[in-house]
This record gives C-alpha cells, sequence and structure tokens, in this order.
C-alpha cells in the first residue's frame, strides 16, 4: 500500500540560517534539505543566502560556493558539471533535475533544493540508488548474443539501425525521471521505473542484439512493466530532453506483436 | 552503526504537473463512476419497490444536492471517456511528445467541459 505521509523519522524540520553579511543587491536564498547519519536529529532545511554577482549561473554552482564558503559539511554529488556524468540530480524548484544544467535565473524567489524524491537518504542531497541500478543490473543492460560475427568482421549496423537508438543511448542514469514517477514512489520495490525500462527498450531496440525475445519475456510482468500508468513525469522532467514514457509504449506495443 | 535512513520528501516537495494531475483525475473519475453506477442501479431498484419509492428518488435527484451529484457524474464521464481515448492513442504508440501531451491534455479538458454543459443545456 502507497504511504502518502512521510515516516516520523523522515519528517523535515526547521534548519539553520546563513544570512549573507555583506553588502549585496543581487541577493539568492537557498533553502537546502540537510540530514546526517551522525547526529540524532529528523531532517532539517538550512537556510543559505547567497551573493549572485559573485556565484556562478547554474545551480551546482551556488551549491559549490556554499560549500566553499559558508559551510563545508554540505554534502551532494557531482562531477562533469556539465550534464554528462548524471552525478548531480537531485529536485530543485519542484521538479528533478541536474543541478548543472539548471539555471538559477530561472527560479522565481527562493531556490528549494531536495534529493531526488522517495528515496532513503545517506547524506543530505546523497540518495541511496542501490536498489535503482540492481533494477538496471535486472535488465541486463549489455549486448546479448547467440551467433558470432563472420570471421574477421564486426557486428554491422546499418545507419538505419543505428538512428533507432537515437534518444535512447544519451541517457546519463541520474534517475531524476525514475523519482519523479508516483507509481515508481508507490510500487518502487517491484516496479522497474523509466530510467531502468529506457535502457530495456535501448537494448530490445539494437538491430545487433540477439535476446529480444527473452528480455520482452522477462518484462511481461504487471509490476516490472504495467506499473507504468503513462503519467508522463518522466518525460516532462527528464533533463536530458529524452522520453522514457515513449520508450515504455513501445515494450507495451512490443508485448501485444510477440 | 548508522541509524536508519529517512525517506526523502515527495508529494510534500513536487510541484503539481499537468502530467501528473490529469493522471489522477483519471483514477479519481473512475472512481467516482463506480459510485455513479451505484446510483444508477438504486434508480432502477426503486422502481422495483413500487412507485411511491420511486418518486422519493426522483425527488431527491431533483433536489439541489441530487442535480449536484448528477452534474458531477456526467463531468466524471466525459473526462473519463475524453482522458480514455487519450490513453488508447499512447497505448497505440502516438502523441507521446511532451508538446503534444500538454495540448491533448487541455483538450481533454476543454472537450469534456463542453460536452457536460451541452448535455445539460439539452437536459434542461
Amino acid at each position: 500500500m502507497a504511504e502518502f505521509i512521510l515516516p516520523k523519522n523522515s519528517k523535515v524540520q526547521e534548519g539553520k540560517d546563513f544570512p549573507y553579511k555583506g553588502k549585496s543587491e543581487n541577493k539568492k536564498v537557498f533553502n537546502i534539505y540537510r540530514w546526517s547519519p551522525d547526529d540524532d536529529d529528523n531532517p532539517r532545511i538550512d537556510t543559505y543566502t547567497i551573493d549572485m554577482d559573485d556565484c556562478g549561473p547554474m545551480v551546482l554552482d551556488a551549491l559549490i560556493k556554499i560549500k566553499d564558503e559558508v559551510d563545508s559539511s554540505l554534502t551532494f554529488r557531482r562531477s562533469c558539471r556539465e550534464g554528462i556524468c548524471g552525478s548531480c540530480s537531485m529536485n530543485v524548484d519542484g521538479t528533478n533535475t541536474l543541478a548543472c544544467l539548471k539555471s538559477i535565473e530561472d527560479v522565481k524567489g527562493s531556490v528549494n533544493i531536495y534529493p531526488l524524491p522517495h528515496m532513503p537518504v545517506i547524506k543530505d542531497l546523497v540518495p541511496d540508488l542501490t536498489d535503482a541500478y540492481k533494477q538496471l543490473t535486472s535488465i541486463k543492460p549489455w549486448l546479448q548474443t547467440v551467433n558470432k560475427p563472420k570471421e574477421g568482421s564486426e557486428r554491422h549496423q546499418s545507419p538505419e539501425e543505428r538512428e533507432k537508438l537515437d534518444g535512447l543511448w544519451e541517457c546519463v542514469l541520474c534517475f531524476s525521471c525514475s523519482t519523479s514517477c508516483p507509481s515508481y514512489w508507490w510500487n518502487g520495490d517491484k516496479y522497474l521505473g523509466p530510467a531502468a525500462l529506457l535502457q530495456a527498450y535501448r537494448w530490445i531496440a539494437d538491430s545487433r542484439d540477439e535476446a529480444k525475445e527473452e528480455r520482452l519475456k522477462d518484462l511481461q510482468d504487471s509490476f516490472k512493466l504495467y506499473r507504468c500508468h503513462t503519467i508522463m513525469n518522466c518525460t516532462k522532467t527528464c533533463p536530458k530532453g529524452l522520453n522514457p514514457a515513449k520508450a515504455i509504449g513501445e515494450i507495451k506495443k512490443l508485448q501485444l506483436e510477440t | 552503526m548508522a541509524r536508519e535512513r529517512p525517506i526523502s520528501p515527495h508529494l510534500q516537495v513536487y510541484k503539481p504537473q499537468i502530467t501528473s494531475v490529469l493522471s489522477i483525475f483519471h483514477r479519481i473519475t473512475g472512481v467516482a463512476l463506480t459510485f455513479g453506477l451505484i446510483l444508477l442501479i438504486a434508480w432502477i431498484f426503486t422502481l422495483s419497490l413500487g412507485e411511491e419509492y420511486f418518486e422519493y428518488f426522483v425527488m431527491f435527484i431533483k433536489s439541489w444536492f441530487g442535480l449536484l451529484i448528477l452534474f458531477g457524474f456526467t463531468f466524471a464521464l466525459n473526462y473519463h471517456l475524453c482522458n480514455g481515448i487519450r490513453h488508447l492513442f499512447w497505448d497505440a504508440g502516438y502523441g507521446y511528445e511532451i508538446e503534444t501531451v500538454h495540448k491533448s491534455g487541455l483538450a481533454v479538458l476543454v472537450v469534456s467541459c463542453i460536452l457536460t454543459i451541452l448535455i445539460w443545456y439539452l437536459a434542461l
């Protein structure tokens, strides 16, 4: 049964305030979710006021600035700072995105930052993605073949066949989509979620793969695949502009054909 | 040993999206239709009980409260029907682009409102 209310230990409390002490005409307030396993407190919202004349344009720039200059205990994942690695996915201003691709200017008023929704929190903005990765592994995201390629040759793919993978291979596995999906919130233990299903379709659609039937058979499950109710929050939130809902729709269509 | 991990906020912080709001509304209207069906059955049932009971039922349904329920029932029916057709298009593989999703969602809302008003205009 879906739990709509946060459990007792997850209720969010008011936190500390870090005002900006200097003079600035261009201030911005960041409300950031904090939780540490090292004390006994519930999660809290800390408030940081930043001088925007001395800060980069993206939400990730502000987070790095806060960690550098205001509060070194602030914890978050980041690496490439240009939307390639998928590390800094989080909930900014009420929707999931990559902090490095989200412009601070686009947020009106103060910027609210939470970890990816409905996930166990390791610390602050770092969610535990263990189960999400397990689900990804379960769809076997690699090329499966029975036949050997021709002697001295590679497995060929025509430009048209390769084109079918566009919009699928670009996924950076940030799990913004899965954690935006109410169905994944309520049934994340059994429903694979849009991120893993988009990857499943990426291999089903690959002309070189020879395990299409087994892949489809494995997904023929009322929970793994069919907990998708075409809510479309996934496609709406994908920071890379991909369409997981369409990929899931294609899998459902193929299920009818085989 | 670290403490049990909290669950990050979800419904509490996720901004209502046109996508998810229309989706939950589809389910709500679906449930409402089930209750509407019970109302229909009650109507037929009073027929079998005799004229007097039937009159009572008609009196109730013609009260402002009864009319409000009927109005909600017709809107739920129209919304569920229109959005159901939208779902059929998705199942057939069409209309997944987010711009199309916005447009078809708006169309569902407008058409179900027009249908509801039309039905009541013809009925009253």
